[in-house]
């Protein structure tokens, strides 16, 4: 079943009075349940279509539909809602704030949830549990190691059961024994019919995905 | 989790920066607070002491002549003789709306008689109201009695009478029952004696030359009171003895608005020191809340995080600043006040006023870095990291 859906996506910023095009004409589909590696050098607009797709940044012109929903028809806050509950985003530095402790870390998309202080805190158990950390929520981010640190972005991102997790270099800063650990931990949550779609340099990470997006200069080239 | 939760935490986490707002609001705060509360307790002081200079309102006959007296020295006419009061139409005063202010009345008939060899004035006034009419009075010996007198300390000097001794007025004999102590006024030259004595001995009965009021002071509309006995005593005139008195309380409106003036100026300084710290704040916390939006907050829970942070430190600041202000009003009234009876009451309507005060400045002051934070476009701030 067809998920995700993106048309003639075209991004361009201003650079002073000067247009600088970051992604042009991009169209491509994904189904639901992929696993999808986006490829590309740098300045090739990775992480501008990973944006895209995270309903954060709007596109010039085309159009990107989720579960048949037009995103950038939505107003703001309607996005916001949708990000807290269609999406889980892991970030390449981690992206963890520094004064909540790990379990809080990964409570905050449930902040604004309408579910009881228990409900949060076994929801957030459950996301720790599944990423290996459980015993750890009551550290702050400075007490935990690298790998801990992409974990706890991970439960975070899948806390509240998001259908897509999009992850923008998720192992740019681990060495090779942790950033197995964690593509065999997004492989397994692939494997709970989330669908994923990560950036990435590595081509090793890329052999964990059933695809790869290729984009060279702003433009998708491959699709394989 | 919470939003609450996240504002604490980020305040714990940057102290100095929440102490500094806190600073600027206690400071604005601490200012209104003791200024207002140094021109309450000085305003309640001279209130109070308004109460003790006794009478305030007299109650004279309307006359069409002017009196020609200046400084005690008369000119010609004599301006006791004129139409009296019915004294029976004093109780009139104790029907008028504000009747609970009127602390005491006080008739008095005057009248001109021959004491032993002298001519001297005399008074019948109401001793029992004379305490609160008259609190600086000290008698040596006792009031009189029926058959008593009482003389100003001039007229005991210069008739050569003291307590016990008997004289004469008008073939009857009396008793200087007491002798007033000098008190700088007309009272030092005349002889007392009670109303009806006074009245029987002038040949005045049922009537008096004068009232005297004491209005209770404090909040008591004393032009107000003048409009209302002069209204149930159509044939005297009603006079407010409030010179001084306005004096005094325009020098303290004065004082009041000029304090106010001072006070809203650092408090001014107070919300600028909150809307320039927390816009720092929300400057440094840009990839924070870029990461809070990507995660699905809506522009509202930003806005409201800095909002909680700002209230929590407001209203902190409302409390401080309401005891700070209290501390400097008691230290600062020494030196404004010569008075050792005037204090500063802990008073909660103000303390409630400093706390909500505290909160709408803080509050107005944060709206500015609230939208600042809300409009931050995630992906703009995520790049920031």
């Amino acid at each position: 079943m067809t998920y995700i859906v993106a048309e003639n996506l075209v991004k361009q910023y201003q650079n002073g009075h000067v247009p600088v095009t970051a992604i042009s004409d991009i169209n491509f589909e994904i189904e639901a349940g992929e696993f999808i590696a986006i490829m590309g050098e740098s300045g090739a607009g990775k992480s501008t279509l990973l944006s895209i797709m995270g309903a954060m940044n709007a596109p010039t012109s085309g159009s990107l539909r989720v579960d048949d929903i037009d995103i950038y028809r939505l107003k703001q806050d309607q996005r916001a809602d949708f990000r807290r509950e269609f999406l889980g985003f892991v970030f390449q530095s981690f992206h963890l704030i520094p004064y909540l402790t790990v379990e809080e870390n990964v409570m905050l998309p449930l902040t604004t949830a309408k579910k009881s202080g228990r409900e949060k805190q076994a929801m957030a158990e459950k996301a720790l549990t599944s990423v290996g950390l459980l015993g750890k929520g009551h550290r702050l981010p400075s007490q935990i190691s690298g790998g801990e640190k992409e974990r706890v972005a991970i439960a975070r991102a899948i806390v509240n059961h998001p259908r897509v997790l999009l992850a923008d270099e998720p192992t740019g800063n681990l060495d090779s024994k942790t950033t197995r650990e964690i593509m065999e931990l997004l492989q397994r949550l692939n494997s709970e019919d989330m669908t994923i779609i990560m950036v990435t340099h590595s081509h090793e990470c890329a052999g964990y995905t059933q695809r790869i997006l290729k984009v060279y200069d702003g433009r998708l080239v491959e699709s394989s | 989790m919470t939003l609450k939760e996240i504002a604490l935490k980020n305040l714990i986490r940057r102290k100095s920066k929440a102490a500094f707002i806190l600073a600027g609001l206690v400071i604005g705060v601490t200012t209104m607070v003791a200024v207002i509360s140094l021109v309450e307790a000085m305003t309640s002081d001279i209130n109070q002491k308004l109460e003790k200079y006794g009478a305030n309102i007299l109650v004279v006959p309307k006359t069409e002549n002017l009196p020609l007296t200046y400084g005690g020295i008369s000119l010609g006419g004599v301006s006791f003789e004129m139409e009296e009061i019915r004294q029976e139409d004093l109780t009139r005063v104790g029907s008028i709306k504000n009747a609970a202010n009127v602390a005491a009345l006080g008739p008095i008939v005057l009248g001109v008689i021959q004491l032993n060899s002298h001519r001297a004035l005399l008074a019948g006034v109401d001793f029992k109201a004379s305490r609160i009419l008259k609190p600086w009075w000290q008698v040596k010996g006792t009031l009189p009695g029926e058959d008593g007198v009482l003389l100003g300390g001039e007229a005991a000097q210069v008739m050569k009478v003291n307590v016990g001794d008997s004289v004469e007025i008008k073939d009857h004999k009396f008793i200087v029952s007491g002798v007033l102590q000098s008190t700088g006024s007309q009272d030092d030259q005349m002889v007392f004696t009670r109303l009806s004595t006074a009245q029987s001995l002038l040949d005045k009965q049922g009537r008096v030359s004068m009232a005297e009021v004491a209005a209770l002071c404090t909040a008591c509309p004393i032009n107000e009171m003048v409009r209302q006995i002069s209204d149930v005593l159509p044939g005297a005139k009603v006079m407010a003895i409030q010179q001084v008195v306005k004096g005094r309380m325009e020098t303290l409106a004065h004082f009041r608005k000029f304090s106010f003036g001072v006070s809203a100026i650092v408090l001014l300084i107070g919300s600028l020191v909150v809307l320039v710290t927390m816009m720092g704040s929300v400057r440094e916390r840009t990839g924070e809340i870029g990461i809070f939006r990507a995660i699905g907050f809506r522009k509202s829970h930003v806005m409201r995080i800095v909002f909680i942070e700002a209230g929590i430190v407001s209203g902190l600041a409302g409390l401080l600043g309401y005891l700070g202000g209290i501390g400097a009003a008691k230290i600062a009234i020494r030196f404004f006040s010569e008075s050792q009876t005037v204090s500063v009451p802990l008073n909660f309507k103000l303390a409630g006023s400093a706390f909500v005060l505290a909160l709408i400045v803080g509050l107005a002051s944060s709206v500015y870095p609230a939208l600042m934070a809300a409009r931050l476009d995630p992906n703009e701030a995520l790049r920031a990291l």
